[in-house]
């Protein structure tokens, strides 16, 4: 076949039936094409083909012979700088993650080659096929609609101007520009190719055939791993003494999807995924526990041999006498809630490679967290930990679900005991079976009032059902109990948990750590409050709203940067804005009904009452560059440039003399996981200190005083107080192996006391706050909702890059539409992209923004964390919404059209009994 | 290497389907979705490039849409009010890549009760057009999608053509679909019609079809029946259950069959709707 690409001319021979999206990458190695389902459901492999954007996974090489191709590697000018839309996606923030990065980008080149100056209908309507699970598509949609501007990069910040810029992304420019290198982009030729064999049932006993005969007569197989071949401990799990998932299961297997074998290809099979079907394995299928109350009843089989009565573990939290508060309440509002497994969803599936080096092995994996990686490998390969080396690929998206291991002990056995490079790939069914989910929920709450709306008393029993592994389940049920009063004060509160083994897939880190699933419950409690004292939802909140000096149910006193009143405060006028619309719209009669939803979060950053460290170092060579060592992972939420913008203003020197090294833990500190809403928070505060240990070492050499500028030039730093100048002169001090002849250290661990008992204790040292108000349309008639808009109120505590904050918001808002009204991961019917719904272009409202900069004393500049808080109200203030419209209360979520249809119908007949 | 076969002429085609089994592959929107975790070792006969399938003629008889033909080339096409519900059905297909490459004849022989083609096209009285070696035939649309993935066409025939009809052209034509987000959805349940109105203003004929709803969608017979003779304004008001009897509707996660049943009277009574104002 020929084709022509980017104006190169190839001539390739392959079968007629390849996907085009394989000739590209693999053939001809342009990896800026990125493949997240291989089934036209994500639209992450967009190219143009002859001037149309098309799925490059849905083309076979056959049809794309003789035309002409455009891939993101082709945008850009000649001379390498960034094509029109590139600029825009850039100064914008459009990209986060950037693996759907390349495919809005071609799609938007599709779009602006027939219209230049596109309504943001028109922006949908051509961008509609790609999916992102980063952005919220808002800064895509401005990012495509102002290309015809051609407005200036951003300029950078002036030193000492850094914190608090519109910085544009530092790592931007590779995600623009295909060069970007994610887990399945840097496989090296000879590496072998990973499969697994899973189970196709969730509980089954099994026994596995002549495997090495079968082997041998499988064309292409180089060699099957089982559970034998693991060289240390078949086991990993996140909490050191709950490691209770095997790498390889031995003779059962408690989910769908669990892992029993490993098949090594010589290479990757041409035929996409070669028959593995034929695998000798017998199956014993047993009927499965399936649900909480399935897992809790007395006559369910033991799941785990430490779990009688497959809990896991316990959460509590209790002060007061919440029973005698509610007894004596003037209102007690209850309900009972539940939600379903979440996907994470991230456009990236499970991916990287790895190989032996001597005594040592190697991992270049897509990854939150390289250090735990590093641990668990060292673990299953029987081998300290200073023998293996972690190096996280660029992160195509992460939410959590790259908290927990995937890939990265198949490979790191299989590199070892072969003693070849190895690659692997999930595809997309897998990635959905095998990994960790979101906590499905069963919440039983009373909220009590008293006549003047002053919260009395809460009463919360989460039981969280975990599936087959502890995986994150511990931090759910400690994290959850916290966090179930909500930001209010609440005198009587006895909140408590249960994680319940299950054969579902193991339920993991997902954005929130069951937070989000608690407010659900307490935030619609609150709405039913307000109503039974005749308060405004919003007043009542703000009447109830935590303050500084409070103190909470864990009996932790919060001193400063309790920011919710003030996001309250300023919600106002948007609050009564959109009740005014609401009231307007719903004076015309019709199906389409109008409503307005508040919901109010908490969220503390970083571990729960555990040690949760960073380490961050700042190098200062002889040639006059910084090179900063960034263990905090960027999953493109953007520690990278945020903690670069950190450094700067605190060491005082410019920003773009800063390069780093990073996560890779040979050569970065242990800046611990990408996760809990914490790097902003923890490693930002880290490499503060880092740079001002570096800073007070620049002045301790020429004695200068606290207000001294630095500048720093080629193979010299100038010491500047006044008219006093010094020069240090670099090339007189002794580098070390890292080539620095300064470096500065920062260690920061946030704070916190252990809970007792009761959940008495600091659990947090700091604690995001915030609010969002949602406008829906709901069509009473069909059950379907629109959200309109939303405005979020975010105390950031000092927003370092507002427009990643925003970013982050809007990000987090895509992920609670997506579960209030559609995400429902149901093991073996929605495992891709066309079952499972995530929210497109089309779904999602148009977001406001109100950052409140309510400063934390510890954190970098004031600054805390906004990962999770982002998600956390959204969907509250969405079910609000739909009460609003409907009076509907939903008991569950996703509120999808059926269900909601039929608690409408439901409803009616009630009414008119 | 598995045998992949592009002919250039339909005669070729049609050779090797009489002598073999073929995957016969079109826009690929079906063909690869449905081979992510394992290709199996088949034979595959790529029909695009074969001329006469692809494009769209009119004259006094109808219209012919070749089986080839993309979404966008029927979003792109000059038609009459009546392909109003085939344009818009056209556009809602998953994303505008899909709709680049899928085409009508492929969406047809996949034959998924959730075709978002297949109303339209049955509301617009679509015949089709097959090819063997022995010859051409030409059967209702209706009669030729017969269930879940299940049609008609004998194993050496090919669908080379969709054929509108002039009488079926007349009027306007409406299509709604309802699924669980804006972009990139399945259906729940879509409904298509098409309307001819007497020289008194009244109904003379009304083509509503309903899909997702039963193993392939269908013409809601009695329903078309009530209709003739009222007014355009009047037609939503006198929908009952009875004239949805025909539908099957299943439950799977999209939504449940009494779900499904409600949603299809709800979108029947908004397109008639639509098409008493476009009437």
């Amino acid at each position: 076949m020929r084709i022509i690409v980017n104006g190169t001319d190839h001539t390739l021979s392959c079968d007629g039936g390849r996907r085009l999206s394989r000739v590209l990458r693999e053939d001809l190695g342009l990896t800026g094409t990125k493949v997240g389902c291989d089934a036209g459901d994500c639209g992450a492999c967009t190219v143009l083909m002859d001037g149309r954007q098309v799925c490059a996974c849905l083309v076979p090489a056959a049809q794309a012979d003789g035309s002409v191709i455009t891939t993101v590697e082709g945008l850009a000018e000649e001379d390498g700088r960034l094509s029109a839309v590139q600029r825009a996606f850039h100064r914008h923030g459009a990209a986060q993650c950037g693996i759907c990065t390349p495919g809005m980008l071609m799609a938007a080149q599709d779009l602006l080659a027939r219209e230049l100056h596109p309504s943001v209908r028109q922006v949908q309507d051509a961008l509609g096929g790609v999916l992102c699970r980063c952005t919220g598509y808002q800064k895509i949609v401005e990012a495509v609609m102002d290309v015809s501007s051609n407005a200036p990069d951003p300029a950078m910040p002036e030193s000492g101007a850094a914190v608090g810029a519109r910085v544009a992304r530092l790592d931007g420019v590779g995600k623009l520009d295909g060069r970007e290198l994610y887990g399945d982009d840097q496989r090296p030729a000879d590496a072998l190719w990973l499969r697994i064999i899973r189970s196709p049932h969730a509980f089954a006993h099994f026994e596995l055939g002549d495997v090495d005969a079968w082997a041998a007569t499988s064309s292409g197989v180089a060699a099957v791993l089982t559970a034998s071949d693991i060289p240390g401990a078949n086991s990993f799990g996140i909490y050191p003494t709950l490691k209770d998932q095997p790498v390889l299961a031995e003779s059962f297997v408690r989910y769908r999807g669990e892992a029993v074998a490993i098949v090594a290809f010589e290479t990757r099979p041409a035929g996409e995924e070669t028959d593995i079907a034929s695998f000798p394995v017998t199956w014993t299928p047993h009927d499965a526990v399936v649900g909480t109350e399935a897992g809790l009843r007395a006559d369910a089989p033991r799941l785990h041999d430490d779990s009688p009565g497959n809990v896991l573990i316990r959460g509590r939290v209790a002060s007061g006498d919440a029973d005698a508060a509610l007894a004596s309440a003037a209102h007690v509002i209850s309900g009972e809630f539940r939600t379903g497994f979440v996907e994470h969803a991230y456009i990236e599936p499970e991916s990287g490679w790895a190989r032996k080096i001597g005594d040592r092995v190697e991992l270049r994996v897509s990854t939150q967290t390289p250090y735990m990686d590093r641990d668990e490998v060292a673990h299953v390969l029987g081998l300290e930990q200073t023998r293996v080396r972690v190096i996280p690929s660029a992160v195509g998206g992460g939410f959590g679900g790259k908290l927990d291991q995937s890939v990265q002990l198949p490979l790191a056995v299989a590199a070892w005991v072969l003693n070849r490079p190895v690659a692997m790939l999930y595809h997309r069914p897998e990635s959905m079976a095998a990994t960790t989910k979101r906590h499905p929920s069963h919440i039983t709450a009373k909220l009590g009032v008293d006549a003047a709306g002053t919260l009395q008393a809460l009463s919360f029993h989460g039981v969280f059902d975990t599936g087959a592994y502890a995986s994150w389940g511990p931090t759910v049920a400690g994290r959850v109990p916290v966090h179930a009063p909500g930001p209010y004060r609440l005198p009587h509160v006895t909140a408590t948990s249960a994680a319940v083994y299950t054969n579902g897939p193991p339920s993991g880190a997902f954005r929130g750590f069951g937070v989000p699933q608690a407010a659900i419950a307490t935030e619609m409690l609150m709405d039913q409050a307000a109503d039974c004292v005749g308060l405004d939802r919003l007043e009542f909140r703000l009447r109830n709203a935590l303050r500084a000096g409070d103190r909470t149910a864990t009996g932790q006193v919060i001193d400063a940067s309790v920011g919710l009143a003030a996001c309250l405060e300023q919600l106002k006028p948007h609050w009564a804005r959109y009740l005014d619309e609401a009231a307007t719209a719903n004076r015309a009669s019709g199906p389409v009904r109008t409503g307005v939803g508040i919901g109010c979060m908490w969220y503390g950053c970083g571990n729960t009452a555990l040690a949760n460290p960073s380490i961050m170092r700042l190098g200062l060579r002889a040639d006059g560059r910084l090179t900063l060592y960034n263990g905090a992972v960027d999953i493109g939420q953007g520690t990278y440039t945020i903690m670069a913008q950190i450094v700067a203003d605190a060491l005082g020197a410019p920003l773009d003399r800063i390069t780093q090294v990073f996560g890779d833990t040979d050569r970065t500190a242990d800046a611990g996981k990408t996760s809990a809403s914490r790097q902003t928070f923890v490693s930002g505060k880290a490499s503060e200190l880092a740079a001002r240990d570096l800073r007070a070492q620049l002045l301790r050499h020429t004695n200068a005083g606290e207000d001294a500028e630095l500048v720093f030039d080629d193979g010299i730093v100038m010491v500047i107080e006044g008219d006093r100048r010094r020069a240090i002169e670099l090339s007189t001090l002794i580098a070390n192996d890292d080539g620095d002849v300064l470096t500065g250290e920062g260690s920061f661990d946030p704070p916190t006391e252990p809970l007792d008992a009761n959940g008495q204790g600091i659990p947090y040292a700091t604690y995001a706050f915030a609010a969002q108000i949602a406008l829906v349309r709901v069509d009473t008639e069909l059950g379907t909702v629109k959200v309109e808009k939303m405005v979020a109120a975010h105390d950031v505590g000092r927003a370092v890059n507002p427009t990643l904050v925003e970013g982050q918001i809007h990000g987090g808002i895509a992920q609670g539409l997506g579960l209030a009204l559609m995400e429902e991961y149901l093991p073996g019917r929605t495992e891709n992209l066309h079952d499972y719904l995530i929210p497109t272009f089309g779904d999602m409202p148009q977001i406001e923004c109100l950052l409140i900069e309510d400063p934390e004393p510890l954190g970098p500049y004031g600054a805390k964390g906004i990962g999770e808080p982002a998600l956390v109200p959204t969907a509250p203030a969405i079910l609000g919404a739909i009460r609003h419209a409907t009076g509907v209360v939903c008991p569950q979520v996703p509120v999808l059209p059926h269900r909601l249809r039929a608690w409408i119908k439901s409803q009616n007949a009630e009414a008119a009994e | 290497m598995a045998a992949y076969l592009q002919p250039r002429a339909l005669q070729d085609a049609l050779s090797a389907m009489s002598e073999g089994h073929w995957t016969v592959l079109a826009g690929g929107t079906d063909h690869f979705p449905a081979r992510v975790t394992h290709i199996p070792d088949e034979a595959i006969l790529d029909v695009t490039a074969i001329p006469e399938l692809r494009g769209i003629s009119k004259s006094n008889d109808g219209i012919r849409i070749g089986a080839t033909t993309t979404w966008t080339d029927l979003v792109e096409a000059v038609l009459p009010a009546a392909c109003r519900g085939l344009t818009a059905a056209a556009r809602e297909i998953g994303g505008v890549q899909i709709q680049n490459r899928g085409t009508i004849g492929g969406n047809i022989c996949n034959a998924s009760p959730a075709a978002d083609g297949i109303p339209a096209l049955l509301s617009l009285d679509a015949q089709v057009e097959l090819a063997s070696v022995s010859g051409h035939r030409t059967l209702p649309l209706s009669d030729f999608v017969i269930g879940n993935r299940k049609t008609m066409a004998k194993p050496d025939e090919l669908l080379v053509a969709i054929h509108l009809p002039a009488a079926a052209l007349t009027g306007p034509g409406a299509f709604l679909k309802l699924g669980a987000r804006k972009y990139l959805v399945i259906s729940i349940v879509m409904v298509a019609g098409t309307l001819d109105l007497a020289e008194d203003g009244t109904i003379a004929k009304a083509r509503i079809a309903v899909g997702a709803c039963s193993a392939a969608a269908l013409r809601m017979t009695a329903l078309e029946t009530a209709l003739v003779g009222l007014r355009p304004a009047d037609a939503s008001e006198h929908l009952n259950a009875g004239h949805f009897a025909g539908l099957s509707p299943i439950e799977d996660p999209r939504g449940d069959a009494a779900y499904r049943s409600d949603a299809a009277m709800t979108l029947t009574r908004r397109c008639l709707a639509h098409l008493a104002e476009a009437a």
